[in-house]
């Protein structure tokens, strides 16, 4: 690195890359960036893996089994290869990972804006500036919560937060609770709500169904023998809707065999479909409960019969099939909050990025990234850590390995080009627009 | 020998579909549409509707003839039965856009249909319309659409079909999601 003097006098640090965010994705970024020798700094804008300190319920489990759970450089070694890691075991592991890697990290740091200027990118902070020939966000997908603009429409009375906000069935009003959405979070958060004594409504659209484990192995072994999870993105059919798909109704436990819409009625949840829309006081639901049910378990049935193809190949024990999703005979396409005593709805209806901040024009209509698998529209500028972003397994914490080793390995060409350039004296590529031409 | 290669197409065009997406994906104010219906009493519970313009593609266009329709009443509610009543054209409408919609996607899928038949049946306790239980709704209780389908696929694929038209059915939205409707009185 080194260090420049802006028109105020104040030092700059200049880099070759620059990470914004120190979650599993810019720390791994970061590993295998020093593996190549690329100068970097790395900026959080709270403490090391910071959403996950912050903005996640308390008995929340990852998804992936410990085994899965690896890094670049870093395998799990503890002695229980099956079990399931808890938040505060993750930051930790997260921690140590980041305390392993020698680059700069600087923490409580908040990206105000990066622009580009010139031939760098320029990365305002609160406590000062940096510069960088490259960027990567590795900010994350899961930002802020994508809650419908219905929900301003909910009665005063009634007690509503975003799966961010969600800590534990404590913070719950009494009586009954709306969740909304059927992805791993909305089932997770229905089940330790009908546990905790409340009376559960799940308004479920499209979702994905899938069991825990299936022949005897968890099923991200079978995700992983398959070749699923290495599905890339330019061969995947439709690749808005992969990026679009809800997480799998999965928990991170081994004593059920599969949390699924069946199990949460049998507990007591009640099902009503998508929520549309809200009048007078009432929610009017989807009559399409029926569909996105025959939809999954369809689906589901895929699933199973390509895995069972590489199961039998493997020899694993006989496979079973699941039962249709149940309904009731009449789905209730609306809910009255004060008759059904419903006073707390949760937003389990995702999330999305927040680049407010960001200041080249990478955006889309709809506020999205423009990226060829993680490559940004802007030369130098790279993302990490998104949904399907080059592989299907992108969104998961051993999904970032690939995904890193593809990017930093880019990013570096990317840096060893511009170099060559400098050093023949050659002009800045053309293809970096207008602005690159005035640098010296 | 020379065997030609059958292409699947059910006498759907999916290329031009998928043209349209590509397309409209770069100018999405030309997927905006308006449909439209101009409609007329005539005597009783008889009415006569017409359907022919309609707007899209950043302009205004037309069916290659004006199609009637006539609504009514059957004789047991005292009317004339000129035509089917408002609530089975609905039916007709779920009809066409499901089975459409199952065209498309098997086409798509290069799926060969056989045949298409389908039976839709709507439920509805009168004594709502008729003011006599508050209790009761105007509209219809539920809606079955029974479906026979011969296509050289299987049970699963089948079934897929059926459920993604679903998914992509104007008609099937508009009854399953509440629509903003206004209706105006012009003086």
């Amino acid at each position: 690195m080194s260090r420049e003097r802006d028109h105020n006098g104040r030092l700059v640090g200049v880099h070759d890359a620059l990470i914004i965010g120190a979650g599993h994705a810019g720390l791994a970024a970061s590993r295998l960036l020093a593996e190549q020798g690329v100068d970097h700094v790395v900026l959080e804008r709270g403490e090391i893996a910071n959403a996950w300190r912050t903005e996640r319920w308390d008995s929340l489990r990852l998804l992936t089994p410990n085994w899965q759970t690896r890094l670049p450089g870093q395998a799990y070694e503890g002695d229980d290869p099956d079990g399931f890691m808890t938040v505060a075991e993750l930051v930790e592991l997260l921690e140590n990972y980041a305390r392993s890697n020698r680059a700069q990290l600087f923490t409580g740091t908040t990206v105000r804006s990066l622009s580009l200027d010139g031939d760098h990118y320029e990365v305002r902070t609160q406590r000062g500036r940096w510069r960088a020939r490259s960027v990567i966000l590795a900010t994350g997908a899961c930002n802020k919560p994508s809650i419908p603009a219905v929900a301003a429409e909910l009665p005063g009375s009634i007690r509503q937060c975003s799966t961010l906000d969600y800590r534990s069935p404590a913070q719950m009003a009494a009586g009954g609770v709306l969740v909304v959405g059927a992805s791993a979070t909305g089932l997770q958060l229905a089940d330790e709500l009908l546990e905790a004594g409340h009376d559960v409504t799940l308004s479920v659209g499209e979702h994905v169904r899938m069991p825990r484990r299936y022949r005897g192995k968890d099923i991200f072994h079978w995700l992983e023998r398959t070749g699923i999870h290495a599905e890339r993105f330019d061969e995947v059919e439709d690749l808005t809707r992969g990026r679009r798909l809800p997480s799998p109704q999965l928990v991170g436990r081994g004593d059920l065999p599969m949390l699924d819409l069946n199990y949460l009625q049998d507990r007591g949840a009640r099902l009503v479909g998508r929520l549309m829309t809200i009048r007078e006081g009432r929610a009017l639901c989807s009559g399409s409960l029926r569909n996105v049910c025959a939809l999954a378990d369809l689906k589901l049935d895929r699933l199973l019969d390509r895995i069972d193809d590489t199961a039998d190949a493997e020899g694993a024990k006989p496979g079973e099939r699941y039962a249709p999703t149940r309904l009731p005979g009449n789905t209730a396409l609306g809910i009255d909050f004060a008759a059904e005593g419903i006073t707390n709805v949760i937003w389990a209806t995702g999330f999305k990025p927040d680049y407010h901040w960001l200041d080249v024009p990478v955006l889309d209509r709809k506020g999205q990234l423009v990226h060829e698998g993680g490559v940004v529209a802007s030369p130098g500028l790279y993302t990490l850590g998104l949904p399907l972003m080059r592989r299907r397994s992108s969104s998961f914490i051993f999904g970032i390995e690939d995904d890193a080793r593809d990017i930093t390995r880019h990013l570096a060409g990317f840096l060893g080009h511009q170099h060559r350039r400098r050093s023949h004296g050659v002009h800045r590529n053309d293809a970096r627009g207008p602005g690159m031409q005035q640098c010296a | 020998m020379n065997e030609a290669i059958q292409t699947i197409d059910n006498g759907v065009n999916v290329e031009a579909l998928l043209g349209a997406r590509e397309a409209l994906g770069q100018a999405p104010e030309a997927a905006l549409f308006k449909w439209r219906a101009t409609s007329e009493w005539v005597n009783g519970t008889h009415t006569r509707s017409e359907v022919k313009e309609f707007f899209g593609l950043g302009e205004g266009q037309s069916h290659k003839q004006a199609f009637a329709f006539d609504t009514d009443h059957p004789e047991i509610f005292a009317s004339e039965d000129k035509g089917v009543t408002p609530g089975e054209l609905l039916l007709v409408g779920l009809a066409g856009c499901l089975t459409a919609g199952i065209a498309s996607v098997a086409t798509h899928r290069g799926i060969k249909l056989n045949s298409v038949r389908a039976t839709v049946e709507a439920g509805m306790d009168i004594q709502g319309v008729l003011g006599m239980d508050a209790d009761v709704r105007n509209g219809f209780s539920g809606i079955v659409v029974d479906y026979t389908i011969d296509a050289d696929a299987t049970e699963a694929e089948i079934a897929a079909l059926v459920a993604q038209s679903q998914k992509r059915s104007l008609v099937f939205d508009a009854l399953t999601n509440p629509t903003d409707v206004h209706v105006r009185v012009n003086a």
